[in-house]
């Protein structure tokens, strides 16, 4: 079996790499699907590059005060702060969820305010969080949803990359995963309809789009179907959020992954009787707690991740 | 023998009543019932009781939750930790509910005649 390589052009597994600081930094490579550690790196690979970059925030959770981080605002002002020092400003950001803990207005007024420090656009998906004012919603869908579709789904397109922000957090199924729905997911098809397969995608949604671990609810019920409209593209970067921790995987074209929290870390899949909140010791936290970095390179069809947790030098 | 005026009898007879109707419902009402929420489960997960108790979740975890019937007979606002949600079952039957932020969550509660 070859590594990805394809005539015609570079191979999306053989060419993707994503590279993991901690401290020092570990550089990883993708090759045939399987992620291996190509050795440690330095501070050269902080490097600026000439792509277009974006940068990934999630599970900020601002409200939560509990042992595993009693101050989830003071991380999440860190987080931004390192956004600012970046030697390559990205051109906006993503958040993926659960801005808030319990969808407070002063937990959103919060949020709102550390964030835009960062003085970039910012596309919103919900987190569960998020949803859990009096009218389901409608507080996220007022200040976040403002040209969305339904609960919150929309697209957009820079710099030659298609980006579609899903909502699989509504409308949950006793016993299921995250949910996207039947209305949604006519729309992604429709959304979809007309687009070069050469055009790179990148989807985002709250909740892992791939079966991380059912036993704790972490994957989406219908991401099948989504997934099979987005089979004919050559490039797609699916990033999700809620397990905040890191995790990637490659299934053909497609490279799924997740990203830290900047509130606080929760355990492995199966490593504990139950997810949520994982208290660690204080030196350790800010090495669990982090952002993602993507760069699109003109002219090569992957994109390039960097996780960053707030301990990087 | 002195005789009692018509509205102070009634009233007697009304506090009589009143004192019966007390007592046999205090008989009745069944023993209330508590729920546990932690690690992402409620306990017990499944339970028995008789028609007419109330039962209330109440959540130990560090991560909000909410009670959900499946037949969408109540829904609780999210339960931060140490909330507690109640709710008199009074129609016997099979009630199956769930956490509607992490729907993995699942109980029933069979409440009998």
């Amino acid at each position: 079996m070859n590594d990805g390589e394809q005539p015609g052009g570079i191979g999306r597994r053989g060419a993707l790499h994503c590279m993991v600081w901690a401290g020092t930094g570990v550089l990883w490579g993708l090759s045939g699907g399987v992620p291996r550690s190509l050795g440690l790196v330095g501070e050269a690979m902080a490097a600026p590059t000439s792509g277009f970059t974006f940068l990934q925030i999630s599970d900020s959770h601002v409200g939560f005060d509990k042992p595993a981080n009693p101050n989830a605002l003071g991380t999440l002002q860190e987080a931004v702060a390192r956004i600012g020092a970046l030697p390559q400003k990205p051109d906006f950001l993503i958040h993926t969820g659960d801005i808030s803990h319990l969808s407070k207005p002063k937990e959103f007024d919060d949020a709102d305010q550390v964030i835009g420090g960062a003085g970039l656009p910012v596309h919103y998906v919900p987190g569960e969080h998020d949803l859990l004012d009096d009218g389901t919603g409608q507080a996220y869908r007022d200040r976040y949803g403002r040209g969305s579709q339904g609960a919150g789904w929309y697209s957009f397109d820079a710099a030659g990359v298609h980006f579609i922000g899903l909502v699989n957090v509504v409308d949950l199924k006793a016993g299921g995963l995250g949910n996207l729905g039947h209305e949604q997911l006519e729309w992604l098809e429709d959304d979809l309809r007309g687009k070069s397969s050469s055009t790179p995608i990148v989807v985002f949604a709250h909740i892992p789009l791939w079966t991380v671990y059912a036993d704790w609810g972490w994957g989406t019920e219908d991401a099948a179907q989504a997934l099979s409209y987005l089979k004919r593209f050559g490039s797609v970067t699916v990033l999700n959020g809620h397990i905040h921790q890191l995790m990637q995987k490659v299934e053909g074209d497609v490279v799924f992954h997740t990203a830290m929290s900047t509130a606080f870390p929760q355990p492995a899949p199966g490593s504990a009787p139950s997810p949520g909140p994982m208290t660690v010791p204080a030196d350790r936290l800010r090495s669990l707690l982090g952002t993602t970095r993507v760069t699109v390179l003109p002219g090569t069809k992957p994109l390039a991740i960097v996780d960053t947790p707030l301990s990087a030098s | 023998m002195m005789p009692i005026s018509l509205p102070r009898r009634f009233s007697m007879v009304a506090a009589i009543l009143l004192l019966f109707v007390a007592s046999t419902a205090r008989a009745a009402a069944p023993q209330p019932v508590t729920i546990r929420i932690d690690n992402f489960t409620f306990a017990p997960a499944e339970l028995s009781v008789p028609a007419g108790t109330t039962v209330t979740w109440v959540n130990g975890d560090d991560i909000p939750h909410t009670v959900v019937a499946v037949d969408k007979s109540f829904r609780s606002k999210a339960l931060d930790t140490g909330d507690g949600y109640s709710q008199t079952l009074s129609m016997p039957g099979t009630v199956d509910y769930f956490c509607g932020l992490h729907p993995h969550m699942t109980g029933r509660i069979t409440v009998t005649p």
